[in-house]
């Protein structure tokens, strides 16, 4: 056989050698592959040493073999892994087929009984090892093929016996990861197969190493995940491992533990050294607890985590997690939480405590304590109190997937989680704050509990804050102390960070609609009238009372008789706010005041409907414009582009889709009037001066398609096309009118070729839509096509004049939502009078609070512009950390711009705004590469360009005042 | 296994270990409560006149607390030992500080003659061998010890002493629950013929660390926001450190900006070392060194006598901590006439002492010279203390599954519930000896055989395949050699 081969091998290698004699340049890529196999095998019969060989295959294995060769190189490796003595290149043969039994498209079967032969003769442990991992590829290749599993499956079997812990590891992979599961199918064969792959498996967990344990372990996990109904059996063995000395075998068999309870939660086993019985899961439950306060942390993350999906654990264990009796000098001690639900229940607030205030009261039976908790016993205790925050976090997650599934849980819970709100890592604040939001529609916060969480208000990290006021916007509070308290807090929290006063007056929103009924008897105290004095009206512009406003607004929503306690200003500020925060505060219905907003409100959601269908209108009108003289189409598309303007203001859900097809038709617009200009009938030379307006009208098209394209999010690929021939038809336009101003020949032939190539590509990309774009412009130009590549500039650009004059308006399908991104910029505010100062040439960082609205991967396309007075543009890419996403479609963009220039004698304005950065390359249509060269974080560009060549300004631009003085010397 | 000091009783820890022939001494601690020569172990009991150094083959300190090194100098230069001593690298770099300010206390204020030198104390750490976490040091041929972390202070460790296939482990003091600078203490399985484990919270189990510290927090935060001054009065190493970085995140959490004072000399020197241990410390404070050094406070400042008298909330940290004396006694007659005004006793305090009383609810205090000072401050009592409760210590049992445990460092009565609840948790024999007893513990000792392995393998190959922890029949002469 291996001279047959050799035979081969040396034909495919001469056979190579000629035809590199005949065409060597033009097909060389394809011609030097099958060689591979056979330079392989020269270099292979060169070596001398086995380091040489090693070496010549380490080369061999870095460069990619071809489906067709991978047969031949893998005799070639195969006979030479029979004559090779030393153990380490046998090594790297059998890597090297199981590498290449990997190659797409490759079919191992061929090759699957010579490693398996290989296998028989093999001394070395390692290469055995080896061995089997290329068999596990081969199995892994063939899922179709039960026979060859079982095969694979009885090799394994056979060399699970061998004395290496790397061969024993191995087979166990390879048996669960090939190991047959159907059951049923085959009654007699097949399950007997099936048991006997869990019992060989099962009695490997008593392995003598570790590492055999926990492949043990994982083949069984691997049987479980592959659809095998794991035995009950397995359960017993698996709790025996739990006291492994090893961590990794202690972490798989708590996975272990965790499958088997899932799978046979209601089974009952029994309690060693007691008569008693209880279910699976709760037994498993109570193990896994245990594992909570592991040695290795790595086993206590483990642990923690499973505990969260462990739903059908009985309550009556589960709130055991929480259990901690304490005691001191063997006395009953009462916790600082009980104290704290006492103290609040005797209707006492918290005094200055004494010294043994906590004093023990009962003493305790000594044998009734039990230090060692047996089962589920404050585990979740432990977890909170980790040193580790991995830890930590988990067990706070676990916590809170039980507490959503178990509301008498979460109420036990809430002290514990209230308690991590002191945590000291950042990251498990965050954590828990947002457990408690999630489980909030479980719980009432009690009055003592509500004060501690209060008090994380003054955290100086914004995203902790903000995640509190999510967590108030939605938790139940008890008392009308509780909600004054909570507002005291707030409107400390906002002088305290007056940025935070959005996130703020939402929460009191929310706060207030939550509860009219606590806020009523309030409402004096906090609007501060008095029942016979008239008291100073409040500054309408304090954010604290606006905040206080919005509280009670909201309150009052459902509840009528609230206004009646409302002074004669609150109304005219209800009015007011109403129109100004319309977001914040709702419509009430106010006793004897017509007030516009109370009628107009509820009457907008039925407007909804007709605005569609005026806006399909509308649109159906302009498209069959046809008929009308070019004056008519013209103010035709100039209302309907102003209707929809004003409808895209007035309907925000409506606004994307208005905006969108307004722009479409101002593009159409701009053409048609380009397209009318004098220009074209007056002779070449005398229109120099009237040429730019319709230039300027083609590059206007040009940024109008680039802003329908890239801003808007929702867009189609229907509607992709019709853009692009926008654009197409705008380019043709950008040629007409070079090629009636500039003189001679020469540029043309560049500008045509390559808007010719334009249309190709857009012929390529959209081949699926051109049935739907009859009579347009491209239709015609691509049947016109044949004669524009043989034709001359001039002639092209008359064709393409009269194309453009002749072609048919494409209809603008719209997509079902459409939204148009946009950024609002709220710090800086651009308020302020006092100039930023710094010394010129250093850096100052400038914070910049953005939110984003409907931008598809903010972190790719947003940038911050800088404009300085002296025509300066820096662009700046934010970090990618710097986007929060708080909601579907929402980014929050929260960075530091570092300015710097050189002295100034004056304090001057610089403008601040976010750009979008498209990169015409992303849609597959476009052949045009922007100069997208902002590579780092700075970079100077011309002032001349404005609107930066592949960015769109989407947010109003702020104007910061700065003031860089000259350095002291 | 004999008790020179700490057996049931706290203060002056010092147990000689024989193992397998060879002698250790754990911890040469003294005790505070005495002036007089019981303050110190009786080391003349351990060899009956002859040489020290002849006799201990090595000396392990677990931590730097006077009651566990307090002694060494004496031991070492007064009583004379030339051997090794072993300790951890923060517990040699801060031990001499304690030393040495012990020493000036004693003789410089009290005039006491007959006490160490300051030339001892530094002869005494010439012959400290410094050693890391998990390092197995070898002592001598057969003897090897190897610390583990221990948490309790900076620099805390429990070691493991191994001769052959006999091994002793001794804690020290521990605690299980990490804190806001140390982790917990941790062992791995290893399983020791003997534990000698401190057990001075036997019949305490405590409270979440959170409360604490959130009502100690909210306390200050409230006086702070009042305009009112808090005062702590600590012991100048361990606490301190502990409620200066909680106060210190405290404050950089929640913005303020009220001033933070440490009272200087002791402490400066100290927090110098705990900014160098970072690895000693917990993973919060390793883990963002990088950015900041923890113990580079920011907001905390050297005291000065002068501050007291500034007008405006502020919190200052003083020596010493029981009210007895010093500066944190001047700084509290100053402020004691003012409610908004809080004191915060962090620790225990000894029966006598200003702090004691006012614990007690006392609110007019005899000062010397008749005068009378009206306590109208906040009173407050928090206790942090580091050591490891009931459950801690069963914990630690169960991590590293020993077969024999042996209490020290505590009271008798509170030992013998423990004593009670190990033998039936863990069926293992405890002991619980007093001052001077001997406690013998017979092991099993296992005999190391060498065979050849040919023969290993020829007999390996005849049955099934060698079962995990199962003892195996071999057929085979054995030669014993020099017996």
């Amino acid at each position: 056989m291996a001279a047959h081969l050799k035979k081969r091998v040396y034909e495919e290698f001469t056979k190579v050698v000629q035809q590199q004699h005949e065409d060597l340049s033009t097909k060389k890529l394809r011609l030097t592959k099958p060689s591979k196999s056979a330079a392989l095998h020269v270099d292979l019969c060169k070596a001398t040493s086995p380091a040489d060989a090693l070496q010549y295959l380490l080369q061999f294995a870095r460069k990619p073999v071809e489906v067709e060769s991978v047969e031949g190189v893998v005799r070639i490796l195969l006979e030479h892994y029979y004559k090779e003595n030393d153990a380490s290149v046998r090594l790297k043969i059998a890597s090297l087929l199981g590498l290449l039994s990997k190659t797409a498209g490759f079919s191992p079967d061929c090759i699957m009984d010579d490693a398996i032969n290989t296998l028989q003769n093999e001394k070395s442990h390692q290469v055995l090892a080896q061995l089997l991992d290329t068999l596990l590829v081969i199995g892994a290749k063939l899922p179709e093929n039960p026979s060859v599993r079982m095969r694979l499956v009885e090799v394994a079997c056979k060399h699970l016996t061998d004395s290496s812990h790397g061969v024993r590891n191995k087979c166990l992979q390879l048996i669960g990861c090939l190991g047959p599961v159907e059951k049923g199918v085959a009654k007699e064969a097949e399950s007997q197969a099936a048991k006997d792959v869990q019992k060989i498996i099962g009695d490997h967990f008593n392995d003598q190493d570790p590492r055999v344990r926990t492949a043990a372990i994982k083949a069984m996990l691997q049987l479980h995940e592959r659809g095998l109904k794991l035995q009950q059996a397995i359960y017993s063995q698996a709790c025996k491992l739990l006291a492994d000395d090893y961590e990794q075998v202690r972490s798989a068999a708590v996975q272990l533990i965790w499958v088997l309870s899932q799978l046979y939660p209601e089974s009952i086993v029994p309690i060693p050294s007691s008569n008693e019985e209880i279910r699976l899961v709760d037994d498993a439950f109570g193990k896994i607890c245990h594992m909570v306060s592991d040695g290795s942390w790595v086993v206590r993350v483990q642990a923690a985590k499973l505990l969260g999906s462990m739903q059908q654990v009985s309550s009556h264990f589960l709130e055991q997690t929480l259990d901690k009796k304490l005691m001191s000098d063997l006395r009953r001690k009462r916790t600082a939480h009980e104290r704290a639900k006492e103290l609040y229940s005797s209707g006492e607030f918290s005094s200055g405590r004494k010294w043994g205030d906590d004093a023990p009261k009962e003493e305790i039976d000594t044998g009734a304590v039990n230090l060692i908790e047996s089962g589920a016993c404050g585990a979740f205790v432990h977890g909170l109190e980790d040193e580790m925050y991995e830890v930590r976090i988990a067990a706070v997650e676990a916590l809170c997937m039980l507490a959503q599934s178990s509301p008498s849980f979460a109420e036990k819970c809430l002290d514990f989680l209230v308690d991590m709100f002191n945590d000291e890592i950042e990251e498990v604040r965050l954590q828990s704050i947002h457990t408690m939001r999630k489980i909030s529609n479980n719980i009432t916060l009690r009055e003592d509990q509500l004060d501690t969480v209060l008090a994380v208000l003054e955290d100086s990290s914004r995203d902790i804050r903000e995640a509190l006021h999510e967590l108030l916007c939605c938790t139940n509070v008890s008392t009308k102390e509780g909600i004054h308290l909570a507002l005291v807090e707030l409107l400390k929290n906002l002088t305290k960070y007056p940025t935070d006063r959005e996130s703020i007056w939402k929460c009191l929103k929310f706060l207030g609609s939550r509860h009219p009924t606590l806020v009523l008897p309030l409402v004096p105290e906090l609007l501060s009238t008095h029942p016979f004095f008239d008291t100073p009206e409040p500054d309408m512009d304090d954010p604290a009372y606006i905040a206080v406003l919005v509280l009670i607004f909201n309150a009052a929503k459902s509840c009528p008789t609230m206004p009646a306690l409302f002074s004669d200003h609150t109304f005219r500020h209800y009015a007011y706010l109403r129109d100004s925060l319309s977001h914040l505060v709702p419509p009430l219905r106010l006793p004897g005041r017509k007030l516009v907003s109370s009628a107009v409100s509820p009457s907008i959601t039925p407007h909804e409907d007709p605005s569609q269908q005026f806006l399909h209108q509308s649109l159906e009108r302009v498209y069959n414009f046809q008929h009308l003289d070019p004056q008519g189409i013209q103010e035709l598309l100039e209302f309907t582009i102003r209707d929809l303007q004003r409808l895209g203001e007035l309907q925000s859900e409506l606004a994307g889709m208005a905006d969108f097809t307004a722009t479409y038709l101002q593009c159409q617009l701009l053409l048609i009037k380009a397209l009318q200009e004098k220009l074209w009938n007056v002779a070449a030379p005398l229109y120099l001066k009237q040429n730019a307006l319709a230039s300027a009208a083609a590059k206007q098209i040009l940024e109008e398609t680039y802003k329908m394209e890239f801003m808007y999010s929702g867009v189609e690929s229907r509607q992709v096309v019709i853009i692009h021939h926008m654009r197409l038809q705008a380019k043709a336009l950008q040629l007409i009118v070079t090629a009636r101003t500039t003189r001679g020949v020469e540029p043309l032939f560049g500008m045509c070729e390559k808007f010719l190539q334009e249309v190709d590509a857009f012929q390529r990309c959209f081949i699926s839509e051109l049935p739907h774009m009859q009579g347009s412009f491209v239709d015609k130009l691509l049947d016109l096509m044949p004669r524009l590549v043989t034709s001359k500039p001039s002639e092209v650009v008359k064709i393409l004049q009269t194309t453009l004059r002749q072609s048919t308006f494409l209809h603008l399908p719209l997509p079902e939502q459409l939204h148009r991104a946009t950024a609002n910029i709220i710090e800086p505010t651009g308020e302020s009078d006092n100039p930023l100062r710094f010394t010129s040439g250093l850096v100052v960082a400038l914070d910049v609070d953005a939110t984003l609205e409907h931008v598809q991967d903010p972190q790719g396309t947003v940038k911050v512009q800088v404009l300085y007075p002296d025509g300066q543009a820096q662009l700046i890419h934010p970090k990618p950390a710097d986007f929060r996403n708080p909601g579907p479609g929402r980014h929050r963009l929260i960075t530091q711009v570092y300015l710097s220039h050189t002295a100034w004698t004056e304090p001057c304005q610089i403008e601040v705004r976010l750009l979008l950065a498209y990169n015409s390359n992303r849609s597959k249509a476009s052949t045009r590469i922007p100069k997208s060269t902002w590579s780092e974080s700075l970079e100077a560009l011309p002032p001349s360009e404005n609107g930066i060549e592949g960015t769109i300004p989407f947010s109003k631009p702020v104007k910061v005042y700065i003031m860089p003085k000259p350095a002291r010397r | 296994f004999t008790c020179a000091g700490a057996g049931q009783d706290v203060g002056r820890s010092c147990i000689l270990v024989s193992i397998a022939g060879k002698n250790v001494m754990l911890d040469c601690g003294m005790h505070m409560g005495y002036n007089d020569d019981r303050r110190f172990p009786d080391f003349s009991y351990i060899t009956q006149n002859g040489r020290l150094t002849d006799f201990l083959d090595c000396v392990i300190i677990s931590h730097f607390h006077l009651d566990h090194c307090g002694a060494l100098p004496y031991f070492s230069e007064m009583v004379g030992y030339d051997g090794p001593i072993y300790m951890t690298h923060p517990t040699k770099a801060i031990c001499p500080i304690l030393l040495e300010d012990y020493r000036k206390i004693t003789v410089d204020k009290k005039g006491e003659t007959n006490f160490f030198t300051s030339q001892m104390i530094k002869d005494c750490m010439k012959k400290v061998v410094a050693v890391h976490l998990h390092q197995t040091v070898q002592v001598d041929e057969e003897l090897e010890i190897k610390a583990y972390y221990a948490g309790h202070v900076l620099g805390a460790a429990m070691f493991q002493i191994k001769v052959g296939c006999e091994s002793v482990v001794y804690t020290g003091d521990y605690n299980m629950t990490p804190d806001r600078h140390l982790g917990a203490a941790w062992i791995d399985k290893c399983r020791p013929d003997l534990l000698i484990s401190e057990s001075t919270y036997a019949t305490t189990i405590r409270d979440s660390k959170r409360c604490r510290e959130r009502d100690f927090l909210k306390k200050v935060h409230e006086t702070v926001e009042r305009g009112g001054k808090v005062l702590i009065p600590v012991f100048a190493l361990g606490r301190a450190q502990e409620l200066c970085i909680l106060l210190e995140t405290f404050w950089e959490r929640m913005n303020l900006k009220a001033p933070i004072y440490f009272s200087t000399g002791l402490t400066e020197k100290a927090n110098h070392y705990y900014k160098l241990f970072i690895t000693w410390t917990n993973q919060k404070i390793r883990k963002t060194f990088v950015q900041r050094n923890m113990f580079e406070f920011k907001h905390i400042k050297a005291f000065d006598r002068a501050f007291a008298d500034n007008p405006g909330p502020m919190v200052v940290f003083a020596t010493p901590g029981m009210l007895h004396a010093g500066q944190s006694l001047q700084i509290f007659r100053k402020w004691a006439g003012n409610e908004k005004n809080m004191v915060i006793m962090p620790g225990y305090c000894v029966q006598g002492t200003v702090g004691h009383k006012i614990l007690s609810g006392q609110r007019k205090l005899e000062m010397e010279g008749r005068q009378i000072l009206e306590v109208k401050m906040q009173v407050e009592y928090m206790s942090f203390s580091a050591h490891a409760d009931a459950k801690g210590i069963m914990q630690l049992i169960r991590q590293a599954e020993p077969r024999n445990v042996l209490l020290v460092h505590g009271e008798a009565k509170k030992m013998e519930f423990l004593k009670q609840k190990i033998e039936q948790e863990f069926h293992v024999s405890c002991y619980m000896p007093a001052n001077g007893e001997t406690t013998t513990i017979l092991t099993n000792p296992c005999i190391p055989v060498d065979i050849s392995l040919g023969l290993l393998k020829r007999e390996t190959a005849i049955g099934p395949l060698p079962d995990a922890k199962k003892p195996k029949l071999m057929h085979g002469t054995l030669l014993m050699k020099d017996n």
